[in-house]
């Protein structure tokens, strides 16, 4: 008996979003299938990875990745330039961090400040993101989309306590927005509806379902996605087929496994190839479940996602 | 396909006999429905019953246990495509490949790492379950070779014996007699042959074919041969492929009910380079490997892909728990200050990281609400004052810290009062709702 695969087509589509501007745009999402699933859909958008950056030095930074930004993490220009010029970043996501009122407190304005320089200094595209502070982020989010308006790049997060302010910001100057709410797929349905009905744009909004670490809540992460995605595909909801954004970097690189030394945990082997594959897991994992774009830090984590990615295109 | 209890019913005999144990033919029907007991205990159930009730009884992908004894793992009984409908069952085997061209002293190095892989990760223990010895160099001494030093050193690990001479495995396996261990390496060309060995030596019987067809076939002439158990491996190596056939295996046995394919699968996915083979072991556990050959057991290896595996195969319906008690995170002093929450793996994960973050030294107390989240125990009336007292009280921590001060989560802002009425001359302190503003709390303080 002729053996015919049980292929299965959906009804639904992810929207297609593009960052940056003429040579160095990028696309993600746009997909009719699951994850990778080319053999009965279309999957042709890669996923993007952006590399993190921040307007302050990377202090907090586990030592395996802090390393590697010694040269330039004290001015987020020079970081954001090495980022594109000797990694090859296709994109750069700029964290306000020092805007955080127990992290230095830096206003608004030095906050626009500093995404106004690395903007000028970069041609790839930039995701400019907050401290997540909700009532500081309001503030700072809105200043530094001013900055970049029309410019093509993306501003988060809007969460359900502050994303009337920040969602008008990104409309008003023509950017797209990363949403996000915590881990449960109706109040990240509920928060699209409520942007959208201010009159933003649902093909411009990302969804951020709220991203763990690997040990640290991966499986929540990855079945609110999967989720997501089935009713992004089955049921053809428009207000969940917005490409997701996973903030792999900052949810890995602050957990025990990437700190501990092997002194201190002699079962857990190396720690800088138990770190990078740390992140870099993490990735592939969420990728699996749906993420189109991933925030990472280690360029050794981001080459080996890329290879995956190739592998599985 | 899955039949009804009701449907099941149809087919008993109706006589509400009580033999099976249950009360009715009914009650044993619905048992049988939801695969909590076989129908062999009914005693006269007809013949045409057991071959539809079998037929359709039968999980739909295969039941395999390989290895014997302690160490002896479960493959196989999957029933969902997604975790998120239901739990996965068996969680994916991780096994090392050791090729009979190695060295012995690379071979010796890859069976004491097998050894000592075991770690405890959430009071649960997490090894490398398996070793595929690889006969590489198609000489069938060899393979003896390697496959006697594992019997020594390894007595115990389940055995995959990869080969695809039938001679050879007609030589090593007899040193795994009792062990149930996996023969792989049937394929078209020498499937009699290999069935045969496979049957003689009481082994699981690994099929290779190019593609999902081919594999079908092959399984087919193992059943005919008179194997049962039987695992499956598409020729997949490129992550590709790998995802394109474990889905299409995966919904054709679930979805179809084929069964041909309702079988284990097997995916080798060593690389040279190591990452890369993490990487690809990892997309194995999340879409549908039962059995990963790695290439090497290392620990930074072994501790990303533990982790993911318990990850992927914990129950969405039950909520992960820690232990109940008072830990001790960065080496806490008496008069560093104690917090308190609940037992949610993801709350103790969330605030124990913090907190390890912020390097201030920190008794944290976890007490046991049935894994529910802070406000949900509170809800639930599971984190209580009075509860909550109880549990201070009888964990002695008391004796441990110089300041009889608690701190409890902002949720529970509410609870201060009849916290300070219930643990008397305690100070109750309530700290950050969320578990990011610990470090700043802590430090501040």
């Amino acid at each position: 008996m002729a053996f015919t695969a049980p292929k299965e087509t959906f009804s639904g589509k992810v929207y297609n979003v593009d960052i940056g501007l003429s040579d160095k745009i990028v696309n993600f999402g746009g997909a009719n299938t699951l994850s990778f699933h080319s053999f009965e859909g279309e999957y042709t958008n890669k996923p993007a990875i952006a590399y993190e950056i921040q307007d302050i030095p990377p202090d907090d930074w586990p030592e395996t990745v802090k390393s590697v930004y010694s040269s330039v993490g004290d001015d987020p220009v020079k970081w954001a330039k090495y980022c594109q010029d000797d990694l090859n970043a296709s994109a750069i996501a700029l964290r306000l961090s020092g805007t955080h009122p127990d992290n230095g407190d830096l206003s608004a304005d030095q906050a626009a400040e500093t995404v106004r320089k690395v903007f000028d200094n970069i041609n790839v595209p930039l995701i400019i993101l907050g401290s997540n502070h909700i009532e500081k982020d309001s503030e700072v989010l809105v200043k530094a989309a001013e900055v970049v308006k029309d410019k093509n790049c993306i501003l988060g997060k809007a969460q359900e306590t502050n994303f009337k302010t920040i969602a008008a910001a990104a409309m008003a100057n023509n950017l797209k927005l990363i949403a996000m709410s915590e881990l449960d797929i109706n109040l990240s349905k509920q928060l699209n509806i409520m942007i959208t009905q201010m009159g933003f744009d649902k093909e411009k909004l990302i969804i951020d379902p709220m991203c763990s670490a690997l040990g640290y809540g991966i499986e929540y992460t990855y079945s609110v996605m999967e989720r997501i995605r089935l009713a992004a595909l089955t049921q053809n909801d428009v207000t969940m087929q917005q490409p997701m954004y996973g903030d792999v970097g900052m949810y890995v690189w602050k957990i025990k496994e990437v700190q501990a030394g092997e002194d201190a945990e002699p079962d857990w082997g190396s720690i800088k190839e138990r770190s990078i594959s740390w992140e870099a897991l993490t990735a592939t994992t969420l990728l699996m479940s749906g993420t189109e774009l991933l925030v990472m830090r280690h360029p050794e984590a981001v080459k080996a996602v890329e290879s995956f990615v190739d592998e599985m295109m | 396909m899955a039949l009804t209890g009701v449907e099941i019913f149809k087919l008993l005999p109706k006589t509400n006999c009580k033999k099976c144990g249950f009360p009715t033919c009914l009650a044993f029907a619905m048992k049988l429905a939801q695969r909590q007991i076989e129908l062999d205990k009914c005693p006269d159930v007809s013949e045409e019953a057991k071959q539809t009730l079998g037929a359709a009884s039968a999980p739909p992908i295969r039941p395999i246990t390989m290895g014997a004894g302690d160490k002896a793992v479960k493959l196989g009984e999957e029933t969902v495509l997604f975790r998120h409908e239901k739990k996965f069952v068996n969680p994916c085997v991780l096994s090392v490949g050791i090729k009979d061209t190695e060295s012995p002293e690379s071979v010796s190095g890859k069976i004491e790492d097998i050894g000592k892989s075991e770690i405890d990760r959430v009071g649960q223990l997490l090894k490398i379950d398996a070793v595929a010895i690889i006969n590489d160099s198609n000489d069938a001494a060899k393979l003896e070779g390697l496959a006697k030093t594992v019997v020594e050193k390894a007595p115990d690990v389940p055995v995959i014996v990869c080969t695809e001479n039938p001679d050879a495995a007609k030589q090593v396996l007899p040193l795994f007699a009792g062990k149930r261990p996996v023969l792989y390496g049937a394929t078209d060309s020498n499937i009699d042959a290999m069935a045969a060995v496979a049957k003689e030596n009481n082994a699981i019987l690994g099929v290779r074919g190019d593609g999902l067809e081919a594999v079908s076939a092959l399984t087919e002439k193992a059943k005919g041969a008179g194997i049962e158990d039987i695992i499956i491996d598409t020729g997949a190596v490129k992550g590709k492929d790998i995802l394109e056939h474990n889905t299409f295996i995966r919904r054709a046995a679930i979805k179809k009910g084929n069964k041909e394919l309702g079988f284990p699968v097997i995916n080798f996915v060593q690389r040279e380079d190591p990452l890369q083979e993490v990487l690809i072991a990892g997309l194995g556990i999340a879409k549908y490997s039962s059995i990963v050959v790695l290439s090497s057991a290392e620990k930074w290896k072994n501790l990303n892909l533990f982790t993911l595996r318990q990850n992927i195969y914990t129950d969405p319906q039950v909520p992960m728990q820690v232990e109940q008690k008072v830990y001790e995170l960065s080496a806490p002093k008496p008069e560093s200050p104690l917090l308190i929450t609940t037992n949610f793996s993801l709350t103790y994960f969330i605030v124990a990281g913090e907190i390890e973050n912020s390097k201030v030294p920190t008794w944290l107390a976890i007490m046991d609400c049935e894994g529910l989240s802070v406000l949900t125990a509170w809800a639930a009336g599971k984190f209580t004052a009075g509860k909550i007292a109880e549990f201070i009280k009888e964990s002695g921590v008391e004796n441990k810290i110089a300041t009889k001060e608690l701190i409890i989560p902002g949720y529970v802002a509410i609870l201060s009062g009849a916290l300070e009425d219930k643990l008397e001359g305690w100070k109750i302190t309530v700290g950050p709702r969320e578990a990011n503003a610990l470090p700043a709390f802590l430090k501040s303080r």
